[in-house]
């Protein structure tokens, strides 16, 4: 019993991080038709700025709960920031180019991140995993879980709710979904789609980095992180429907849950089991589970 | 099905009216290329070139050759028929494997043996993975092949009882031509010589199937359907089934490469399966200009050159490959050739 919840916990973590990842990725294609291939870079380049912020404000020695509210929107906002100058600088000039492109010029900037980090932090991992620690473990049904964890949980809930809110109950989600339904007429009716462009970027951006500076305490800072991301994110999307929120969160839920029973039960095919969910979902519903075709 | 018409904008991005009085020079330089290339082993003390010839530059040579070969094969896909496909890693890889499971559970060490495996498991590969893929075009296209291709490299990795894992397999030198060539002597005069030849008739062969393929109805019918999807089904073209004769055709030669890959580097490890490799072949094509038949050859073997210098030079090469990758498609997407087809018709305009 106490092995199954923590596992179910286990695997709502993973889906939590997940969703912020793909839900980001998601929310950029939804409104821009772009599939960026950078964007694990920038889930990374979150989780580094969180540990070197961690280990610059509180030392090696400790570490307390209180940095983490601090450091987590600072480096959710530094990888916000990347992505409002990126979008404007590389990708506007391609919209009206084919669509291979894009995928070619995020595909060079994910190349140009990934060493740019190795550049600045270095190749050894980064870790803060006494910020974790501080956090201490929760007892619930006779079983022990770290509490960090449930904060993370908590924590990706918290910006679904947050995100659908925004998306579907303010003015600027208004002008997203129009922008995204269809361009032109969003921009014959008053609505400047270059500055929705860049707010809807770097909103993803700003998910993809809150992922990234959440899981540092857990799991630390490493080289490759982003790339091992970026797949697993392609794999929620193309479940969930790319383009769809809804989706994403739906997909994090599968992927999570599935890649959580894979480990207990075979872990050899754990990567196979997700990669042919998906091609099976696409090959069945090419739009996705929740997507719009 | 000879009978395909283009309309008007497609002949002018196949730029085939502007090209055509151009191949006459275009066959004399690669005539003379490739006797250069046949003659390179016996000009090491030649004065200018001589340095081109000496047997560590003829290894890297055949390094590009081979490179050439799979980005060739790969532009079938996104410069004929308009498919973007970043899963070509597994044919490569795949083939590779094939070769390195050969060795390690049969015992065999003849090259006809591991390209004869490694283009029968590139075949059936592209054959499976192609009959799903080419449901699909543009960006899920290119997700759903990397998302197959990561299939085979999580279980590279996994099985390691099979394939070593991370490790990966060696692969010995191989006897040649059914063992005519035996193994004897040492290794860098093999590869350097006999195996440099081995890989330059294959890559000619592979240059000329895949020219009179290009050339083709087949081809043709290739470019209709990248250029104007549905003009090409009301011409009477299948154009999924031409999709899938693409993707499995691409595949096979990509898996060639591969084949000639595995004793040239002597160890296949899961990097060659990684969606990342699939996009240094990518690259290689960009890079060369993949609006063009020659463009994926010089990609690469431009590409090696710039990975083998530019890893020495400095340590965050891949930056520099993402630096050229942007700089490519922002200003100079028709690649290396693109710069060579600028260049004379700036002279033509002089004369």
């Amino acid at each position: 019993m106490d092995v199954l919840l923590a596992q179910l916990l286990n695997s709502l973590l993973y889906a939590a991080v997940l969703f912020l990842i793909a839900g980001g990725l998601s929310l950029i294609y939804g409104v821009m038709r772009i599939v960026n291939l950078a964007h694990g870079s920038l889930f990374a380049l979150g989780a580094y700025v969180m540990a070197w912020g961690v280990s610059r404000v509180a030392g090696a020695s400790g570490a307390e709960p209180a940095y983490l509210i601090v450091l987590l929107p600072v480096a959710a906002a530094a990888v916000g920031a990347t992505g409002a100058v990126v979008e404007p600088l590389f990708l506007r000039p391609l919209y009206a180019r084919a669509e291979e492109y894009q995928l070619l010029l995020t595909f060079g900037l994910l190349l140009i991140l990934e060493d740019a980090m190795r550049y600045v932090w270095g190749a050894t991992p980064l870790t803060v995993s006494p910020l974790w620690a501080s956090f201490g473990s929760l007892h619930v049904l006779g079983a022990t879980y770290p509490r960090y964890n449930v904060v993370v949980i908590l924590l990706g809930l918290a910006a679904a709710i947050l995100l659908w809110a925004f998306v579907f109950k303010t003015r600027f989600g208004v002008m997203l979904r129009a922008t995204s339904q269809n361009r032109r007429m969003a921009a014959a009716l008053g609505i400047n789609v270059s500055a929705v462009y860049v707010q809807a970027f770097a909103l993803g951006c700003v998910m993809a980095g809150l992922a990234g500076a959440v899981i540092v305490p857990i799991q630390g800072a490493v080289l490759g992180m982003g790339v091992d991301a970026l797949i697993l994110a392609f794999v929620v999307v193309v479940i969930g429907g790319l383009g769809s929120l809804e989706g994403a969160l739906v997909g994090a839920l599968i992927v999570g849950l599935v890649r959580t029973i894979a480990i207990q039960y075979f872990p050899e095919l754990e990567l196979a089991v997700l990669y042919l969910i998906a091609a099976v979902v696409l090959i069945t519903r090419p739009a996705g589970l929740l997507g719009r075709a | 099905m000879s009978s395909v018409q283009h309309s008007p904008d497609a002949a002018l991005t196949l730029g085939t009216a502007r090209d055509a009085h151009r191949i006459r020079p275009a066959l004399w330089y690669t005539a003379a290329l490739a006797l250069l290339a046949l003659l390179l082993p016996f000009l090491e003390g030649v004065p200018v070139i001589g340095w081109l010839a000496s047997p560590f530059q003829r290894i890297q040579l055949t390094y590009g050759l081979v490179f050439s070969i799979a980005a060739l094969a790969f532009n079938l896909l996104l410069g004929y028929t308009g498919l973007l496909s970043f899963g070509h890693a597994a044919f490569f890889g795949g083939a590779a494997y094939a070769a390195g499971l050969l060795v390690k559970y049969l015992h065999v060490y003849s090259m006809e043996g591991f390209l004869l495996a490694g283009l029968t498991s590139a075949l059936v590969l592209a054959a499976v993975f192609g009959s799903v893929c080419v449901r699909y075009t543009r960006i899920f296209f290119s997700i759903l092949t990397l998302a197959l291709s990561q299939v085979l490299w999580a279980l590279a990795l996994k099985f390691f009882w099979i394939t070593n894992g991370t490790d990966g397999l060696s692969i010995p030198t191989p006897t040649l031509l059914w063992g005519l060539v035996g193994t004897s002597g040492d290794k860098v005069r093999f590869l350097s010589f006999t195996y440099y030849y081995y890989v330059l008739v294959i890559f000619f062969v592979c240059v000329a199937v895949m020219g009179v393929i290009a050339a083709s109805p087949f081809g043709k019918a290739l470019q209709a359907i990248r250029d104007n999807e549905v003009r090409a089904q009301f011409v009477g073209i299948g154009v999924r089934r031409y999709r899938w004769y693409a993707f499995v055709i691409s595949g096979a030669f990509t898996g060639v490469a591969g084949a000639l890959f595995a004793p040239l580097n002597g160890l296949t490890t899961p990097d060659i399966l990684h969606w990342t490799f699939s996009g240094k072949i990518v690259f290689m094509t960009v890079l060369g200009g993949f609006k063009s038949f020659i463009g994926p050859i010089l990609g690469g073997i431009a590409y090696n050159y710039l990975e083998t210098y530019v890893i020495k030079t400095t340590e965050y090469w891949q930056m520099l490959l993402g630096i050229i990758l942007v700089a490519l498609v922002l200003v100079m997407p028709r690649g290396i050739v693109g710069v060579f087809a600028w260049g004379s018709r700036r002279e033509q305009r002089n004369r």
